[in-house]
C-alpha cells in the first residue's frame, strides 16, 4: 500500500478521493517492472496461479461485485464465467483501450502510468477463463501509452510473467498489441473485434455473444482498461475488501475525467456512492467566476445529464441510469447557466453523425436527420411539431440500431429534453436562447446610456449594420447584423451586450 | 467517410518498396495484420496511394477492395499526400463569420485544388480545419503550423504566391 504525503491527502481535492485504479499512477516509474513488483505487482497473479483454481478466481471476482467500467456496468465475474463455461481449446482475452469519448482520458492515464497492472489483470482473466492469448486494442492517438505498454509486455516476457509455464504453474499466456486508426465505433466490443481481425470496424449482430463466438470466432472475454486495473487488487486483497467500498449494487471506486465549467479539472477517483455535490463542490472546487451549477453530463455522446435539482444523487450505475444518464467510461462535463442544453445535445449529435460507421440505416440516416432537426431549432426555425418529431425519431433510432453507438446516440437529446423542456420551448416558441449561446437567436444591442459615440463599433462592423453620428449613441440594425461579436469586443465602454 | 483520392503521379522509390515488403514478410501470412501493414506503409510513404494499396493487396493476398475499404473507414489513413507546404484554413465559427469561406475559396482557386488535395508538384496541400484557437486573429490559416491572421482573400493570395515563388 502506498502512503501519500499526509498534507496532500488532506487537501480538499484529495480528501474524498480513494485511489485503487490510479494508485500507482505518478507514484512508480511506469517503464520499470521492478518498481511495479516492489508495490506488490504480479503478487496477485502468483497467488492465483499457485493457490487458486480458475473457478475460484471467477468466484472471487463475482463476489467482489466488480462491474464493467467501460460504461454498461455488466458484472465482470459473470462475463468471465460465460467464457469459462465454453469448451474450446482456443479462447481470447481482449482489453478495450480504444478510449474515444471526447474529453475522457482515464484509460490513457492507467496505460501510461501503470501498464503492468493491465497485463496482470488480463493474465488473471486468461487463467480464470481458460484463454492463452490476449490482445490490447489501443487507439493510435496515444503514442506514449503504446510505447509504454509495448515495453511492459517485453519486460514481463523477459521476467517469465508472460509466455510459457508462468510461475511454474503450467499456465501459458501471451499478449499482443493492436493499434486503432481513428474510428470511435471501434470502442463497441464487436466492432473492436472486427477491427483486430483486420477489417473495417463495423459491429456484428448479437447473438452470438463474444463469450461464445468473439474474436476470430472463438470464445472471448472483453473488458475495459479500468476494469482490468481493478482485478489484481481484488485477487490480492480479497473480494470483501473491494466490496467494502461503494454502494449496494456498485462496488469499488470510479475514475472520472472532470471537465467543463469547474475549478479543478482532471482525473478524480472516488468511491461509488459519492454524491455529485461532493464531486462538484469539494473535489472539483466549485464553479468558476461565481456562476451556478446547471447540470453534469456523464457518459459522453451516449450519456445524459443530471440537473442541479438532482445534485445530491449518489453516483453509481443504477442511480445514473434511473435518471436517464449513464456511468459511461467516466467523462463528466460540468455546465453552468451559460451552457445551452440544446446546443450541447447538438454538439454530441454532430459527433455521432461523424462517427456512425454507416452499417445500419437507423443510425446512419437517423442521427443525421436528428441533427438537422436540432440545427433547425437552434437556428430559430423550429416548431412545436418538430419537438414531437424529434422525440419519435429518438425512440426509433434507439430501438432499431444495431450496436451501442446508435442505440445510445439519442440519449443526449432525450435527456436534455426531459430535464430542460422549457429551454427547448424557448428556442421554438419565443425564438430565444436563454443561455445566450445560439447565435441565430441572439441580438446585439447598444446601451444608449453607456455609448459615448466613439464610432469604433461602426468602423469594425464587417457588414455596416451600425449607424450613428460622432458623440451620439449608435444603433445596431438587427436585420443587417451577422452576430459576429466584433463590435462587442471592440467597445471600450461595455455598452454592447447580447440578449 | 469521404476521402479525396490523389491524382498526383506516384513517386515511390525501390527503397520504400523494399521496406514495405519487409513489413509484409514479417506478418508471416497473418491477414489480420492488414491494418498494421497499412499503418507501417503510411509511415513509409506518408500516405496510401493506389499503387501502395495494390502492393499491400498482392503482398498479403487480400482483395484490393478490402484494402481500399479499410483505408476509407479509418480517419488515420490518408489517400492524398501532404504538400511541402501544408495549408490549413480555419472554417470554425469565429473565422467563418469573418469571411473565412471567401479566403478559402480564393486560396483554393489560386492553388487549383480543393480540401484534402495536393498540388501536382507536391508543393502545397490544402485542408479546412475547425478552430485553431486563434479566434482573436480571425480569419486565420496555418501553413506548416505557423498562423497567419486577420486575412482577407487578397492577403491570403499574396502569402500563397510569395511562398510559391520561393
Amino acid at each position: 500500500m502506498v502512503h501519500y504525503n499526509a498534507s496532500l491527502e488532506d487537501t480538499e481535492f484529495y480528501k474524498l478521493q480513494r485511489r485503487v485504479v490510479l494508485r500507482n499512477c505518478g507514484v512508480i516509474d511506469p517503464e520499470s517492472i521492478d518498481e511495479y513488483i516492489a508495490v506488490d505487482g504480479y503478487a496477485a497473479l502468483g497467488k492465483a496461479l499457485t493457490s487458486m483454481t480458475p473457478a475460484q478466481v471467477v468466484d472471487e471476482i463475482k463476489a467482489s461485485g466488480l462491474r464493467g467500467r467501460g460504461g454498461g456496468g455488466f458484472p465482470t465475474g459473470m462475463k468471465w464465467s460465460f467464457t469459462a463455461a465454453q469448451n474450446n481449446p482456443v479462447k481470447y482475452v481482449v482489453c478495450n483501450a480504444d478510449e474515444g469519448d471526447p474529453g475522457a482520458f482515464m484509460d490513457r492515464s492507467v496505460l501510461e502510468g501503470d501498464p503492468h497492472c493491465i497485463i496482470e489483470g488480463m493474465a488473471l482473466c486468461g487463467y480464470a477463463t481458460g484463454a492463452h492469448e490476449g490482445y490490447v486494442y489501443v487507439r493510435a492517438e496515444y503514442p506514449i501509452a503504446v510505447k509504454r505498454l509495448g515495453k511492459a509486455i517485453e519486460d514481463a516476457r523477459a521476467y517469465g510473467l508472460l509466455g510459457k509455464d508462468i510461475f511454474g504453474s503450467g499456465f501459458d499466456f501471451d499478449l499482443y498489441l493492436r493499434l486503432g486508426a481513428g474510428a470511435f465505433v471501434c470502442g463497441e466490443e464487436t466492432a473492436l473485434m472486427t477491427s483486430i481481425e483486420g477489417n473495417r470496424g463495423e459491429p456484428r449482430p448479437r447473438p452470438p455473444y463474444p463469450a461464445v463466438s468473439g474474436l476470430f470466432k472463438k470464445p472471448t472475454t472483453e473488458n475495459n482498461v479500468e476494469t482490468f486495473a481493478n482485478v489484481a487488487q481484488i485477487i490480492l486483497n480479497g473480494a470483501d475488501w473491494f466490496a467494502s467500498v461503494g454502494t449496494e449494487r456498485s462496488k469499488g471506486t470510479k475514475v472520472f475525467a472532470l471537465g467543463g465549467k469547474i475549478n479543478n479539472t482532471g482525473l478524480v477517483e472516488v468511491p461509488m456512492g459519492t454524491t455529485l455535490r461532493q464531486i462538484v463542490e469539494v473535489v472539483g472546487g466549485g464553479i468558476p467566476n461565481g456562476k451556478h451549477f446547471k447540470a453534469a453530463q456523464t457518459g459522453g455522446p451516449s450519456g445524459g445529464c443530471i440537473p442541479a435539482s438532482m445534485i445530491d444523487i449518489e453516483i453509481d450505475y443504477d442511480n445514473l441510469v434511473a435518471q436517464g444518464a449513464m456511468m459511461g467510461s467516466g467523462g463528466m462535463i460540468i455546465m453552468d447557466e451559460d451552457t445551452c442544453m440544446v446546443d450541447i445535445a447538438k454538439f454530441f449529435l454532430q459527433f455521432t453523425v461523424d462517427e456512425s460507421c454507416g452499417k445500419c440505416t437507423a443510425c446512419r440516416i437517423g442521427t443525421k436527420r436528428l441533427y438537422e432537426l436540432l440545427e433547425k431549432i437552434t437556428d430559430g426555425k423550429g416548431t412545436l411539431e418538430d419537438l414531437d418529431t424529434m422525440e419519435t425519431l429518438c425512440r426509433y433510432i434507439k430501438d432499431n440500431s444495431l450496436c451501442g453507438l446508435g442505440q445510445t446516440a439519442p440519449n443526449p437529446v432525450l435527456s436534455t429534453y426531459s430535464r430542460f423542456p422549457e429551454e427547448y420551448k424557448a428556442h421554438v416558441v419565443d425564438k430565444k436562447c436563454p443561455a445566450g449561446v445560439c447565435k441565430s437567436l441572439l441580438t446585439y444591442v447598444i446601451d444608449p446610456e453607456k455609448c459615448k459615440g466613439c464610432t469604433a463599433c461602426a468602423r469594425v462592423c464587417p457588414v455596416g449594420a451600425i449607424s450613428g453620428t460622432v458623440k451620439e449613441p449608435h444603433v445596431i440594425d438587427a436585420a443587417k447584423c451577422i452576430k459576429c461579436g466584433s463590435c462587442m469586443e471592440r467597445c471600450k465602454f461595455g455598452a454592447i451586450s447580447k440578449k | 467517410m469521404h476521402k479525396n483520392v490523389s491524382k498526383i503521379p506516384f513517386k515511390g522509390t525501390p527503397e520504400q518498396k523494399e521496406k514495405l515488403m519487409a513489413v509484409i514478410a514479417g506478418t508471416n501470412g497473418d491477414k489480420s495484420l492488414l491494418m498494421h501493414v497499412m499503418q507501417e506503409a503510411q509511415e513509409i510513404y506518408g500516405y496510401l496511394p493506389y499503387e501502395v494499396q495494390v502492393m499491400i493487396a498482392e503482398g498479403m493476398d487480400v482483395p484490393l477492395e478490402k484494402v481500399f475499404g479499410v483505408a476509407t473507414f479509418y480517419a488515420q489513413f490518408a489517400l492524398s499526400p501532404k504538400g511541402e507546404y501544408d495549408v490549413s484554413i480555419c472554417l470554425g465559427t469565429a473565422c467563418y463569420v469573418r469571411g473565412a469561406q471567401a479566403v478559402f475559396d480564393e486560396v483554393s482557386k489560386t492553388l487549383g485544388i480543393g480540401a484534402g488535395e495536393c498540388t501536382p508538384d507536391g508543393k502545397f496541400s490544402l485542408d479546412a480545419c475547425r478552430c485553431v484557437g486563434a479566434c482573436g486573429l480571425a480569419p486565420v490559416m496555418m501553413i506548416n503550423g505557423e498562423v497567419y491572421g486577420r486575412l482577407t482573400p487578397e492577403k491570403a493570395k499574396e502569402i500563397i504566391e510569395s511562398i510559391a515563388a520561393k
